[in-house]
Parts: structure tokens; sequence; C-alpha cells
């Protein structure tokens, strides 16, 4: 048959690789930001919008989105093209795709130090930007499909496979987790409330890492690693059996997250199985992509593109055993809440992701402009530095994360906490922030080493835009070889592998979620805990819109250490009327959940005024950032009405027409709790529509309602 | 449509069944898949996982003819 001439284009391999180096260096510049505050807590005073709780969920959609992201989008558009011998479908798709994406970032860098976000962990943007994304993700779709169709072989490669499951699943998990309902442009309230919004929303979570961070990046694996050393995968079927293990799996995995909270006990133990048999297809890839290697170990000396992939698929095999284990319940008492997790998260994140991503960069940028690498000297220099700068970003946070557990939990001999106040056990932990913040100084000061290598690099060669290539079309009548297997015939199929990968992802998301639909029936109804008053449901918006959630949980699990440091364990029926669940994941300071009214722990409305104008004042050593524009800021109640529409729609029982009176109701709580503040024998004068007053509401209503439960309370 | 959300399905009794079921299913297809993959023959595996490595088309010197200072 006639070959076909036809050119690759490099073009949009070249825009997504800059925004990658781009978007690292300033996701990379806030992580070390928001590090540096639990050092010098007071180092962005007053300055609203770069306050840690607005700047942290930055940083990790700057990592997640913009810099991994764009590394994915370098890879699939260089390899995709390759491995079907075809160009992209559409340059005008390609483009759309690129310029989308970028802007996509762009209004996360402004919305969310805004605080314009909806909470839910790598979520966060809000229902305008949602909207952007799947539009974008479907042109990525149609892009890469039409590519597939157009495509000039036979069997669609197994690094395939993963960019099609990334792509399905990621569309079902962004669809499903942002149900929202619209209040304002910019603000909206999670379709669902407490239980099953955390369900549904760590099952994203935790997919999000499987599907964004972990899938596309084997794809690349399976790609990189055989080209970069010319030879085959160790077990092309290894990798079968890797994929669909993996992808079936991998989605059933999200409530290990939710241990010993409020949900029920089987969604609980599903969710610990599942991640055990996880080790199974992780481990069997990455020992895949390392035995790719075998007899070829003499290249990886010479050679730190696969000297930073060995490291990355490394870190990726140690997070991979890592994570199942802490899905162990009894490992989870000790690792959740604490800084392991975020140990656990960065051994993925600056190892798998970072260092793969790095040595594509190293190789496919030399590639594309037709030269070698501007300096060997200086990129074994940013691996070595890499390298240290993991183990100084991550054995600080792992003595950090078991030294806050143990002193949670222990006990004198007679019985009471050791460490009852909380501060104890963050002062303690000073000297090991100051060693992480440390470590991602060296990371960030490896990444510019690169950035500069390869700003060398492209002035030393000259770009090729188009790669000629030629291939001989695929017949269009294809013989089928005889007793030809199903799985066979899907390999040359990319919608049958479409299909089937969303039937292995679905069966497991929809017996997770499923059954939190059931959720009326699961939880137990608590009479006596009744929806938010106007004034605390404001309060609660600017809890979501200050990121307090990224510090403080709203969860106290049922341990000895916690009932008898905050109160009684959190009960499910609590949260029905919480869109969206605020339970956090982390304890950086105290769980809010036992704060409110009646509880042990309960403290004036003017002890939560002086605290939010400075902490230090109060509790010295917090680290808790001052928040003084709640003290001068004027609460905006004008869309009151709206939101109690909209809560009312979610099905939280406001009465009929109570919209109209609620802004009533507002000012009524308000002068209540100023004049409350001025009344107290400390006191001083505080206007009552401050912002600060909505919040201290919410905080002083936090947890209470159980106190007014005549009935026996029902177990979770 | 939430009310079909939320309220629908909370009538299914014995949802415990779901994971049995589900597991059941991925137990069968995990076999099925570790039996495809047994009875693979060398010559297509070899052929398959060359893709990447196989000349990608590429013509020889092509890539100095297009680069953007000409």
């Amino acid at each position: 048959m006639e070959v076909e001439h036809f050119y690759y284009d490099n073009r949009i391999v070249k825009k997504f690789a800059l925004a990658t180096m781009l978007f690292g260096l300033v996701g990379m510049l806030v992580g070390l930001t928001v590090a540096l505050q639990f050092v010098f807590p007071q180092m962005t005073y007053g300055v609203d919008f770069l306050s840690f709780g607005r700047l942290r969920p930055l940083h990790t959609n700057a990592i997640i989105f913009a810099f991994v992201g764009n590394g994915i989008f370098t890879g699939v558009y260089y390899s995709l093209q390759r491995l079907l011998k075809a160009r992209m479908f559409s340059d005008a798709l390609s483009n759309i795709h690129f310029w989308g994406w970028q802007l996509i970032i762009a209004s996360a860098a402004i919305t969310l130090p805004l605080g314009l976000t909806s909470s839910k962990e790598y979520a966060e943007l809000e229902w305008p930007i949602d909207i952007a994304i799947t539009l974008i993700w479907v042109v990525f779709g149609v892009n890469m499909f039409g590519t597939l169709i157009k495509r000039r072989t036979r069997h669609i490669y197994v690094a395939i496979w993963f960019y099609i499951a990334t792509w399905v699943t990621v569309a079902m998990l962004h669809i499903v987790n942002n149900l929202e309902m619209p209040v304002t442009l910019f603000k909206s309230y999670s379709l669902y409330a407490g239980v099953q919004d955390a369900l549904v929303q760590w099952w994203y979570g935790h997919n999000a890492v499987a599907f964004f961070l972990t899938t596309p990046y084997l794809g690349l694996m399976y790609y990189f690693i055989p080209k970069v050393s010319n030879r085959p995968v160790f077990s092309y079927r290894l990798s079968i059996i890797h994929f669909w293990a993996l992808i079936f799996i991998y989605i059933w995995a999200g409530p290990h997250h939710l241990l010993y909270t409020a949900l029920p006990d089987w969604a609980q133990s599903l969710g610990t199985v599942f991640s055990i048999m996880l080790i199974a297809p992780s481990w069997g890839g990455m020992l895949n992509g390392l035995l790719t290697l075998r007899g070829a170990w003499d290249k990886v000396r010479e050679s730190p593109v696969l000297k930073f992939m060995v490291v990355a698929v490394t870190a990726y095999g140690m997070s991979t055993f890592e994570g199942p284990m802490m899905s162990l319940r009894n490992v989870n008492a000790i690792s959740h809440y604490t800084d392991w997790t975020i140990a656990h998260v960065h051994i993925g994140g600056l190892g798998w992701n970072g260092f793969l991503t790095f040595g594509m960069l190293y190789w496919l940028i030399p590639k594309m402009w037709n030269t070698n690498i501007w300096s060997m000297k200086l990129a074994n220099f940013h691996f070595w530095i890499g390298t240290l700068a993991i183990m100084f970003w991550t054995l600080p946070m792992y003595w950090t994360g078991l030294t806050q557990s143990l002193m949670w939990k222990e006990f004198t001999p007679d019985g009471y906490l050791v460490y009852p106040n909380f501060l104890e056990t963050v002062t303690q932990l000073a000297p090991m922030y100051a060693m992480r913040a440390f470590g991602g100084l060296l990371y960030l000061a490896g990444f510019i080493v690169m950035l500069y290598n390869m700003v060398k690099t492209m002035g030393a060669g000259s770009f090729v835009p188009e790669v000629a290539a030629e291939a001989a079309p695929l017949e269009k009548v294809f013989v089928k070889p005889a007793g030809e297997s199903l799985h066979r015939i899907i390999e040359r199929k990319p919608m049958a592998m479409l299909f089937w990968s969303f039937i292995a992802v679905a069966i497991g998301g929809a017996i997770e979620i499923i059954p939190t639909f059931l959720i009326e029936s699961n939880v137990p109804t608590i009479s006596a805990v009744q929806p938010y008053t106007p004034l605390e449901l404001e309060g609660r918006d600017l809890y979501i819109r200050e990121g307090c959630n990224n510090c403080h949980s709203q969860m106290v699990r049922p341990f000895r250490s916690e009932t008898v440091r905050y109160g009684e364990y959190s009960k499910a029926g609590e949260f029905v009327y919480d869109h969206p669940f605020l339970w956090g994941s982390k304890r950086t300071g105290p769980d809010l959940h036992r704060e409110g009214q009646g509880n042990q722990n309960a403290k004036s409305n003017l002890w939560h005024l002086n605290h939010f104008y400075n902490p230090e004042a109060i509790s010295d050593g917090s680290i808790m950032p001052p928040y003084p524009w709640l003290i001068t800021d004027q609460l905006n109640s004008s869309n009151i009405a709206a939101k109690i529409n909209a809560m009312r729609k979610l099905g939280v029982p406001y009465p009929e027409g109570y919209d109209e009176i609620a802004l009533e109701d507002l000012q009524f709580q308000a002068q209540m709790i100023s004049d409350d503040i001025m009344n107290d024998p400390q006191g001083v004068e505080i206007s009552s529509d401050r912002e600060v007053i909505a919040i201290i509401a919410y905080l002083q209503r936090l947890g209470s309602d159980i106190h007014n439960a005549e009935e026996e309370l029902p177990l979770k | 449509m939430l009310k079909f959300i939320t309220g629908h399905m909370s009538t299914i009794d014995g949802v415990s069944i779901y994971p049995v079921i589900s597991f059941i299913i991925f137990f069968v297809f995990f076999i099925a898949i570790t039996y495809y993959v047994i009875t693979m023959k060398k010559s297509y595996v070899d052929e398959v996982s060359h893709i990447p490595l196989d000349d990608d088309g590429t013509m020889e010197s092509s890539e100095q003819l297009f680069s953007d200072e000409q």
C-alpha cells in the first residue's frame, strides 16, 4: 500500500511544555510561601488574599492542574501522534484546548486568593470555572478520539489506554463531584450534604490522585521509559493486567479518607479492603517500569533523564505501598489529620509527578529543538539537589506527623491528657516546619536550575515545529485474524476501550455512590439538629471563604483521646444541613466541631473577637494568622434571601417565605452578639454589621444542637 | 431532580450485597484477563511492545528542513 506523508505537530507540545515550566515555578513558589507561613505566621499580616487558608488551595490547584496538568498534555500530545502515526485530529482543537486550559488556570489564580471557593479539596473552583473545565475537557477528548480514529497503526499501545481511562474517569468524577446549586455568579452550594457530600468528595479526591496524577503519568512512563532506554517494556502482558486491575480497583478506595468518621462502617471497610488490593497492580506497574531497564542500568549512570525517571518510578512504588498501609484503620488512627498525610502526598508529588515531568522535559526539549541538553552537569546537579530536597521535605514531616499524633493521644497514669492544650502539640513542631520549608527551597532551586538549562538548550538549538513522517494508512477493509480474542479486538478499537474503561470505573463508582443516595436511611436523623440561622449561614460562608477547613477539622473521631479533648464524638445526623460538608482533612489547629455553645471548649464571643484580631496574643506561640479584615470589613448580607432559597431547594427545611424575614433575623442576632461583646467586663465596642460577628455566630453554633436533644442519641 | 436523587433509591434493601457482587465481577474479570494474557502469542507481544521504539515514521534528517529559523 502506498505510504502517506504527513507532519507531527510539535508546536502544541512546545506550548504545553513551556506552560508546564511556567506553572511549575508558580505552583512551587506558592508552596514555598505557605511553608514559610508555618514558620513566620505573620509574614503576610493583614493581606487577606495572601492568607494561608486562601493560598493553600492555590498551591494544590496550581501543582495538580497547572503544573502536572500541562505536563500530562505535553506528554500526551507528543506520544499520541507518534504512537498512532498521525497528526493530531485538529490543530484548532489543540489550540482551543491549550488556551482554554491556561484561561482556567488564570481564573483559578484570581478567584482562589479572592476567597471564591467551594471548599471541596482539589475541586475548590466555583461553578462557572467548573463548566469551563468540562467544555475544555470535551475538546481534549474530541481531539484525542479524532486522532485515534484517523490513526495509521492497527493496535493501540498500552500508554494510550491509560490516556483513554484518564479522560473518561476524570470527566465522570468532575461532573459528579461538582454538582452544585448556584446562588450568585461566584457562589454555590454543593448539591449533597454532610456524610453524602463527604463520600462524593473523597470518591472524587482520591481518584483525582488516581486518574489525574497517576494513570496519565503511567501512560507517560510506558511511553518514555522504553523510548529513552531504547528497549521495549519489560512485560507487555503485565501492563495489560496492570491497566485493568488498576483502573478497576482504584475507584473503590475513596472512603479510606474517612476512616473513623461518621461515615457508615461498611463503606469504611470497603475503602480499606480495596486500598490493600491496590498494592498488587501498583507494584506490578512499578516493577514493569523499573525492569524495563534490565540490562541497561549502565545507561542510568550516564543519562539524567533516566535518573529522574528511575527515582520517579521508585517514589511511585513507595507511595503506593504507603497509601494502602495508611488505609489500615490502626495506622490511619495515627496518621490521619497529621502531617504524615502531607509527607505522603509529597513523595508522590515531588518524587513521582515532579521527577517524571523533569525527566520528560530533559528528553523532549533537546529533541524538539534538535540539539543536546545544554549542560549535563547542571542536569545532574538538578537531580541530586532535587533528591536531597525530597528527603529534607518529607523526613521532617513524617517526624512531625508521628509527634503530633502521639502527643494528641498521650495520657497521664491518672487518665488525664498529658497535653490538654492543643497549642503545645503545635509549638513542638516548629523546627520541623522550618526544615520542611528548607526542603521546599532546595526543590525550587533545582527547578530554577532546570529552567535556566532549558532556556539555554532552546537557545542553542532551533525549534522544529513540524516533523515530517510517513506511514501506510490502515487498510479500509480489515481482515480479521481468525480466532481473535475479545481483548485483542478491544486493543484496536478505541471506542470499545473507552466503553469498557468506563464500565470498569463506573461499577466501582456506582457501588460506592449509590448507597450514599440511600442516605436518608443510612443517616439517623437527630431531631434536635436544626438549620443554621441566616447569620450563622453567612458566617459559614466566611469560614469557607477564608479556607478555615484547610487547618481545622470538624469531625471528632470516637477515640477516648478525642472525646476527652473535644467532647462528644461527631454523629452523621449532625451534618444533614451542611452544604457543603466541612470535615477538613488536616489539623494544623484543633478540631472545631465541638467549639459551639454548650460544649466543654466553648469560648465567649469576646474571646473569639480577640482571637481573630491577634491569635498569638491569646495563645502564645500560635501559628494561626491574624484576621484583621474580618473586624474592619462590613458583612455583605445582600444575598441572604437567595442563599436561604437555594438551601430550601436543596432540602433544608426553612419555612415557606422565610427568605423575606431572614435579613431581619440576621440583624437581630448580630446585634445580640455585638451587645454581648460590649457588655463583657473586658468588653470592647464592635459594630454589629462586621464580618467577624457572623463568623463568631457560626462558631458558637458548631456541634451545639445535640445538647438540646431530649431523646437518647442514636449511635452512628 | 434532587428529590429523585436523594429519595428515589432509598428503598433498596440489602445494599450490602453490592460489594459481594462487584467483587465477583472483578474476580471473574481478573481471571479472564490473566488467562488471556498467559495465552497471548509471543510474536504478537513482541510486535506490540515495540510500537514506541519503531521508527515513528519520521524521515531521516527531515527535522532540519522545517525548523523555525528557515
